[in-house]
């Protein structure tokens, strides 16, 4: 028992769920009701189901970002293209059905997640700056389809992807399940996985054993591109409106921070799903906490600050040598 | 004959076609429209935007060690939340202006620290960082807080004339001296050297024994001072503090840089280059402000296409660079490749 308590707090993932353990506990004493759940109309309803509910888009966007972290990459440009994907689904629900809107969206995003991915693989341009180029295009692209308006939504099926409900729970959990079992089965199962696992390891190795790391690379980009767009859907779908300024502002931060928290290292390699998901949660909840506890909510960006300073700096391997060895023989950092 | 050849040293390309595109535009310009051509519509440009070319060079010094300081907008809107606030009570102005660049060197010597000492992502710390100044600027205060004090109004309506009615504002004055200043600094003082060596290998200037982790902690030091001057100089400009003043102005810094010819993988680049950067993203903006009928996100858009068609360029440069470099490794292969076959030929 011990040796296992012992090899998991070994693990990537011991971190992440502790972080959110300590959150948790803290709600509990701080904030009485917080785990209850309570039944009306027959959906469930409670702090803790409005979590899950809320952090899907930030979930869906972050498990994508995980597939492009892992190969040393970054995609910057998400929040863009869910603003682009919302904008689109909206003025095409215009003027015809809600099902061409939903493949357009999704199209949308597979484009955006393409062009991304041909600058970053087939012109061999850093992720970082070639996804800062859709950033800044992509709320003009946006603004562009909606006219610079913000679109109402007033569709049945849309609205039910937003905010109904499936066997008493809000339906964009389940979205969120679906996504994360699928990468999940496409990274334990399929030789997809494994590849871009492989090349974030090493590029040049991967060369050698026959892996074409570009044709990787764009699948990578369009993965990121398609949940960018889901998460768009769900967010225009929840509000019933699209907005090209402010949909989806900073969540590519949000993204990659739930990544880095769920402890796959930006430096590529292996990836952790399953550590993004608790990373998300841990946000999310922080989040919800803050509007629970009644503090003012433009305090939440210098309580995330902190606190993803400090769950960055237990990573660390030396600043858990240097904590560990504090106030023991002074042993000089290296 | 031979010396009046052109001979284009590739490192100047950045700079020569970033300078090109402002003349074709302001050139443009001054054709399309009636009145562009001015003095006061040039040195607008620089009026407008000297808070921006002070927080891209500092950001620039960043770049070239390999990082990136994303923090720069949201400190920017930190900086005149402070002063404003700072005078509401009644502080000095002047007092105000030096507590706000030591905050902003404490916030950098912060950054820098965490970054260099425990390895952290720079990406991460800043984006932090950022966090944390919006939020302390809406601790501060929710709401827009006007400046009302005697000395920063007389400061922001302070005008040099140069050529006759034309005039420049104090915050292009600091903007010239920030430039002067980083452009010494990166040319002629160690400090300079050891940045380029950082973001050329790290390994190899750690092996050279150079000061990486102090190096990094000052880079960081002079970016959020810039920031923090900027901030001045927004606030002079502005004339008011806000907590939501200038979302995403990271994001322009960083285009600045990469028009101005500034590698985002470190190591290369001119300081002169964020200077330009932020007059050709000024120029498009004039442009369309000159136009009239285009709606504002034009702006985007136009300086999104700049920044591929900038990018797309320094990797044509590179890839040459790469091209020419494996050429001369094959060349020096095959002079190798003689030499063996001379002893070999001998022992038989």
């Amino acid at each position: 028992m011990k040796q296992i308590l012992y090899k998991f707090t070994r693990t990537k993932i011991f971190w992440p769920i502790l972080a959110l353990a300590v959150l948790l506990i803290l709600n509990l004493l701080l904030i009485p009701g917080f785990f209850s759940i309570e039944i009306k109309d027959g959906h469930l309803f409670g702090s803790l189901i409005d979590i899950l509910n809320r952090v899907v888009p930030l979930l869906i966007i972050s498990i994508g970002m995980t597939i492009v972290i892992a190969k040393e990459g970054i995609d910057i440009s998400v929040g863009s293209v869910l603003a682009i994907s919302g904008a689109l689904a909206a003025s095409i629900m215009e003027s015809s059905s809600v099902w061409v809107a939903l493949i357009a969206a999704i199209g949308i995003g597979i484009v955006c997640g393409l062009w991304n991915g041909m600058l970053v693989s087939v012109f061999d341009i850093q992720p970082m700056v070639a996804t800062l180029i859709l950033l800044i295009v992509g709320r003009g692209i946006a603004q562009l389809i909606t006219g610079g308006q913000i679109l109402t939504i007033d569709n049945k099926i849309y609205d039910y992807i937003g905010s109904g409900f499936l066997l008493g729970l809000p339906f964009p959990i389940f979205i969120g399940l679906a996504v994360f079992l699928i990468l999940l089965y496409m990274k334990k199962r399929t030789a997809l996985g494994l590849f871009i696992e492989s090349i974030g390891n090493n590029m040049t190795a991967s060369k050698f054993a026959g892996i074409q790391p570009k044709r990787i690379i764009l699948i990578g980009y369009a993965i990121c591109g398609v949940c960018a767009a889901i998460a768009g859907i769900i967010v225009s779908a929840n509000v019933s409106s699209a907005d090209a300024n402010n949909a989806g502002l900073w969540i590519e931060l949000d993204a990659i921070l739930a990544v880095v928290i769920g402890g796959t290292s930006m430096r590529g390699g292996r990836y952790f799903l399953s550590g993004t998901v608790v990373g998300a949660l841990f946000i999310q909840s922080l989040t919800t906490t803050i509007y629970s506890v009644g503090i003012n909510p433009q305090i939440i960006m210098v309580v995330k600050a902190i606190a993803v300073i400090i769950v960055c700096l237990f990573q660390s391997e030396k600043f858990r040598l240097a904590f560990l060895q504090f106030g023991k023989k002074k042993v000089p950092l290296q | 004959m031979k010396y009046f050849k052109f001979n284009m040293k590739e490192n100047h390309i950045f700079i020569l076609a970033t300078m090109m595109l402002i003349i074709l535009m302001y050139g443009y310009g001054s054709i399309s429209f009636t009145g562009f051509a001015s003095t006061q519509v040039f040195l607008n440009l620089f009026i407008d935007n000297a808070y921006l070319i002070i927080v891209a060079t500092g950001m620039a010094f960043v770049i070239i060690t390999g990082g990136i300081d994303l923090s720069v907008g949201a400190f920017v809107a930190f900086i005149s939340m402070v002063s404003a606030s700072l005078l509401q009570l009644g502080l000095n102005a002047y007092l105000v202006i030096l507590i706000s660049l030591l905050i902003g060197i404490a916030f950098g010597a912060f950054q820098g620290y965490l970054i260099s000492q425990f390895d952290l992502h720079p990406w991460i710390v800043t984006l932090a960082g950022m966090f944390l100044a919006r939020g302390a600027s809406f601790l501060i205060s929710t709401d827009s807080i006007v400046i009302t004090n005697e000395t920063y109004s007389s400061l922001s309506q302070f005008k040099l004339y140069l050529f006759g009615d034309s005039y420049i504002s104090i915050g292009v004055i600091i903007a010239i001296i920030v430039v002067a200043v980083s452009l010494y600094m990166a040319k002629f003082t160690k400090f300079g050297r050891n940045v380029y060596a950082i973001g050329g290998n790290v390994g190899s200037a750690k092996l050279m024994g150079l000061p990486v982790k102090k190096t990094t902690i000052w880079v960081y030091i002079f970016s959020s001072f810039c920031s923090a001057l900027g901030g001045i100089v927004f606030t002079l400009y502005m004339l008011s503090g806000y907590g939501l003043h200038l979302m995403g102005m990271e994001m322009d810094a960083i285009a600045a840089c990469v028009i101005g010819g500034i590698l985002l993988t470190g190591g290369f680049g001119y300081l002169i280059g964020p200077t330009l950067g932020v007059l050709s993203m000024g120029i498009i903006q004039t442009i369309i402000m000159f136009q009239g009928t285009l709606s504002s996100w034009w702006t985007k858009i136009a300086i999104g296409v700049l920044l591929l068609l900038f990018i797309v360029l320094q990797r044509l440069v590179v890839m040459r660079r790469g091209k020419r470099d494996a050429i001369q490794l094959e060349k020096q292969a095959d002079t190798l490749e003689v030499e063996p076959k001379v002893a070999s030929g001998e022992y038989k």
